[in-house]
């Protein structure tokens, strides 16, 4: 399970980061969501799949699964969010003020 | 904490409460309250003469970084009490100048704070033994140079001249640098008297040579000395009592120290004997040649000061013979030049102090220093007409002031050296008078231009922007101290010399067993001898050349503009910016996805190329969990919509399908036994959803990718490869058994932080401050979002962004 969890890691990093590559300012940040998603899916594969009981106290005596990389998938989740809004607003904001949501078309060379 | 150390402190201090508290001080009280520190540290450092006199030297020393073997030793001997007494005294009087010389307008506290801490810098420089001390001490004193020349940087030539400095005294104080760590290799320590004890040792290593020459190299660029004197003239740009100060007292002197310091240590070599002297007399020739076609009153001071410093530089090198010849009843006439070195380095600082601030005077009362503009000021200006009467008549070397002594001195002392037969001196040795004697002569005319043409003659005041008249009297005071020493150091040369010459000259000479019989004693009147020969026949070439002046001035035209130094450095530093723009430009080419192709690449070369070399791939299937199918069919759901987002035309079915995606990471969060993960996720995920198609409101529809074929090949090779690199990453770290895991700590929980669900306490407790600090970020976002959506530029802001 882990190996194919982590294939599944890969190919989403490939789409996310063709994504990010492209000059549409929508694309990139959707690139950027599908990242995260692939990095929150590594961090729990790493941790160890299926190894334990789900990590609550009340529920069973144990064996527990890793409850450390949960956590962090927990905090990574928010702040990958805060992100993604930021960055929305962003682009909305770019779009307003310079009219394009193309990265080529908003290249700033005109002060050099 | 002793004396010595606060007196290299004493200006940083002051430098940092003018820093902290110049809100709270009255303007116009900045400066008398800076000017105590000079004068309470001159007066400190003149109760040590009378001691020092006697040959004692005071030396403490205050760890600093004890394992890399660095102290903080402070060393107080004749050479040093001689340099601090220049920098406090000159620092005095400069400061005292500038009170009157700066308007109230000005970043006062700028400028007395650089000044201070240029200060501090110098008598950090003159009272350390240890190399790396010195060295930081000699880079803080180029700094504070660059921040003084550039104290108007609303100007270009400020700012261009400021970064000329910096550019040439640092580069060699980093060649000095190298020549110091030579010099810690071949003796193992960094401390200049244990090297000097130890001289036999090294003098024979190969690296001996070369740690000369860089040692060198941070003299004379520092000193101006040919080739490097091009910084000299543009520094002039900083403000005169400034000019005064670093660029012709103390700081272009500090090289003259790092010399005379060096002198036990280099000077036996003929290298060093004729690579100082060269350089010195080439400088003093070059310097006076250049200085008569300026029209700038700053800038003939400033080649003079070239010229000056070469003249003490080629002393020195003259008197590094007495350390090859050794201590004997002869040496005298030799250690004669090195004691002329010192003696006109001190009439130097008088003389030229002087000029300097008489021009400042000028220009600050007439708005002027072009002497084409200048002329017929004596009758207005009497008091400033004595100070450039006397201060160029001592630097032309006339009596009855100083500069007529050491002048003296200096011819002797090249007279003398002829007739030694080292060095291969009997064959081209004779060169030496010659350049010397010719160079005074320049020297003699371009006095003549000070004084003449600024002062007598017709006066112009059409050409001038005010009327002339005296300056206030502040600003007399400091230079009249100036010229009196100028005289009285004529009349009673022997009380200098005895007390803080001969001192400074036992450091130059610090094997000899006594320095007594070695200094000369100075004779205003010595007979008619071949020195006062020279001398009179400078003043009859002079006054003749000084008449043919417009005649004989066509001989600068014959070096073309093109290959003058100075143009060659400037197409130097403008062809090596132009290429580094255009390099700079290939690259950084305001292409953001350029940027994050040169991240990726870098990731998977570095990455990926690191596991390829070291063989860190590693998978092993037989230690995963088992596979069920409805996971399987997760899996498949995931690569579909993953690889179908790449196709899709419309955003709306790119949002949704990035939501699939999220949904079913929020399955495999509850397949995996995170039941708060996934109920965040779907909270997150739908929230997320909303808030795109909120957004595409406002936003255009998604066009078809623009890119051509083979940019879209690239990228796709690209991220296949970022993709494989992660995943082969992943691999390996699956099966990567080395450490035990930490989480069984946290399985403890209740007992802990009292709370039954694992992933809860973590957050809440066991990494509470990660939690918080995760909300901080969710409201700096927050923050941003709402200035990004409400707030707008000022018409103001735009423009000012365009500019």
């Amino acid at each position: 399970m882990e190996s194919l969890m982590i294939v599944l890691v890969g190919i989403l990093v490939s789409v996310g980061t063709y994504l990010v590559l492209s000059r549409n300012i929508i694309r990139v940040i959707v690139g950027t969501a599908i990242l995260s998603h692939a990095v929150h899916l590594l961090i729990l594969t790493v941790g160890g799949l299926k190894k334990g009981d789900v990590p609550l106290l009340s529920h069973s005596g144990g064996p527990f699964t890793d409850a450390l990389p949960q956590a962090l998938i927990l905090t990574a989740i928010v702040i990958s969010f805060a992100v993604t809004a930021f960055l929305l607003v962003l682009a909305y904001r770019t779009y307003v003020t310079n009219g394009s949501d193309d990265f080529q078309e908003l290249r700033g060379m005109s002060d050099e | 904490m002793t004396i010595d150390l606060a007196i290299i402190l004493a200006p940083f201090f002051m430098a940092a409460c003018i820093a902290i508290f110049y809100r709270k001080i009255k303007r116009n009280w900045v400066g008398w309250i800076v000017l105590f520190i000079p004068i309470i540290l001159f007066l400190t450092l003149t109760t040590y003469i009378p001691r020092v006199a006697n040959g004692h030297t005071f030396s403490n020393t205050y760890e600093w970084i004890p394992s890399l073997n660095i102290n903080f030793t402070t060393y107080l001997d004749g050479l040093s009490l001689m340099f601090s007494l220049l920098i406090t005294g000159v620092g005095s009087l400069v400061i005292l100048y500038s009170i009157f010389y700066l308007s109230q307008k000005e970043a006062l506290h700028h400028f007395y704070c650089y000044l201070l801490l240029f200060m501090g810098a110098m008598l950090g420089v003159v009272l350390s033994d240890h190399l790396m001390v010195l060295y930081v001490f000699w880079e803080l004193t180029s700094v504070s140079s660059f921040l003084l020349i550039a104290f108007w940087h609303h100007r270009k030539a400020s700012r261009a001249g400021a970064r000329k400095s910096m550019t040439i005294t640092v580069s060699g104080g980093v060649s000095m640098l190298v020549g110091f760590l030579m010099l810690y290799v071949m003796s193992g320590t960094f401390s200049i008297r244990e090297i000097i004890a130890n001289i036999s040792m090294i003098s024979g290593q190969s690296l001996f040579i070369p740690a000369l020459f860089l040692v060198l190299l941070g003299a004379f660029t520092k000193s101006a000395q040919f080739p490097f004197h091009i910084w000299l003239p543009d520094a002039m740009e900083a403000p005169t009592p400034v000019s005064a100060y670093l660029h012709s007292a103390t700081m272009v002197k500090a090289g003259i120290y790092l010399v005379a310091r060096f002198t036990p240590i280099f000077g036996g070599e003929m290298i060093w004997f004729w690579t100082v002297t060269g350089v010195g007399l080439i400088t003093l020739f070059w310097g006076s040649f250049n200085a008569i076609r300026q029209v700038d009153l700053k800038a003939i001071l400033a080649f003079s000061t070239v010229s000056q410093l070469g003249l003490i530089m080629s002393l020195l090198g003259l008197g590094s013979v007495a350390v090859h010849l050794g201590y004997s009843d002869k040496t005298v006439l030799y250690t004669q030049a090195s004691f002329a070195a010192l003696f006109h380095l001190m009439n130097h600082s008088t003389f030229k102090g002087a000029l300097f601030m008489m021009v400042g005077i000028v220009d600050h009362e007439l708005g002027t220093r072009d002497i084409r503009r200048l002329g017929g000021l004596m009758s207005f200006m009497p008091f400033t007409f004595t100070i450039a009467l006397i201060g160029s008549f001592s630097m032309a070397g006339l009596p009855p002031f100083n500069g007529f002594l050491s002048k003296e001195m200096f011819f002797a002392a090249v007279l003398k050296i002829t007739e030694l037969d080292i060095f291969s001196l009997q064959s081209v040795g004779v060169i030496i008078p010659i350049v010397a004697w010719v160079a005074s002569i320049f020297t003699f005319v371009y006095c003549l231009i000070i004084v003449g043409k600024t002062f007598f003659g017709k006066l112009k005041p059409d050409l001038l922007e005010k009327q002339p008249h005296e300056a206030p009297v502040g600003m007399l005071i400091p230079p009249f101290i100036l010229i009196s020493l100028v005289v009285l150091i004529f009349f009673f040369p022997n009380i200098l010399g005895k007390y803080i010459l001969q001192p400074a000259m036992g450091s130059i000479y610090p094997t000899f067993p006594s320095v007594k019989e070695l200094t000369p004693s100075i004779y205003a009147w010595h007979g008619f001898n071949p020195e006062l020969y020279m001398t009179m026949g400078v003043v009859v070439v002079g006054v003749i050349l000084y008449h043919l002046l417009p005649r004989w001035k066509r001989i600068y035209l014959l070096i073309p503009q093109r290959f003058t130094l100075n143009a060659m450095y400037e197409s130097t530093i403008s062809f090596s910016e132009n290429f580094s723009r255009l390099v700079t430009r290939r690259y950084m080419n305001g292409d953001l996805t350029h940027y994050f192709i040169y991240i990726y690449v870098f990731f998977v070369a570095v990455v990926a190329g690191y596991f390829l070399f070291t063989e860190g791939i590693t998978f092993n299937p037989a230690i995963d969990a088992k596979i069920e199918g409805f996971e399987l069919i997760l899996v498949f759901i995931m690569v579909v919509a993953a690889i179908s987002i790449l196709f899709a035309k419309s955003r709306i079915t790119t949002v949704i399908l990035n939501g699939v995606l999220g949904y079913s990471v929020a399955f495999f969060f509850v397949i995996f036994r995170a039941p708060d993960l996934a109920l965040t996720q779907l909270v997150v995920e739908s929230v997320t959803t909303a808030l795109f198609l909120i957004c595409f409101k406002f936003l255009p529809d998604l066009k078809p990718e623009p890119s051509t074929r083979g940019v879209k090949i690239s990228n796709g090779v690209i991220s296949i490869l970022v993709g494989a690199t992660v995943t082969i990453v992943g691999l390996a770290v699956m099966n990567y058994e080395k450490f035990d895991t930490i989480s069984s700590y946290f399985e403890d929980s209740y007992n802990l932080a009292g709370g039954k669900n694992i992933v809860n306490t973590i957050l809440g407790d066991f990494r509470a401050f990660d939690t918080m600090l995760e909300v901080v970020v969710l409201f700096i976002a927050g923050l941003g979002v709402y200035t990004l959506i409400k707030l707008k530029a000022k018409k103001e802001g735009t423009d000012i962004e365009n500019k």
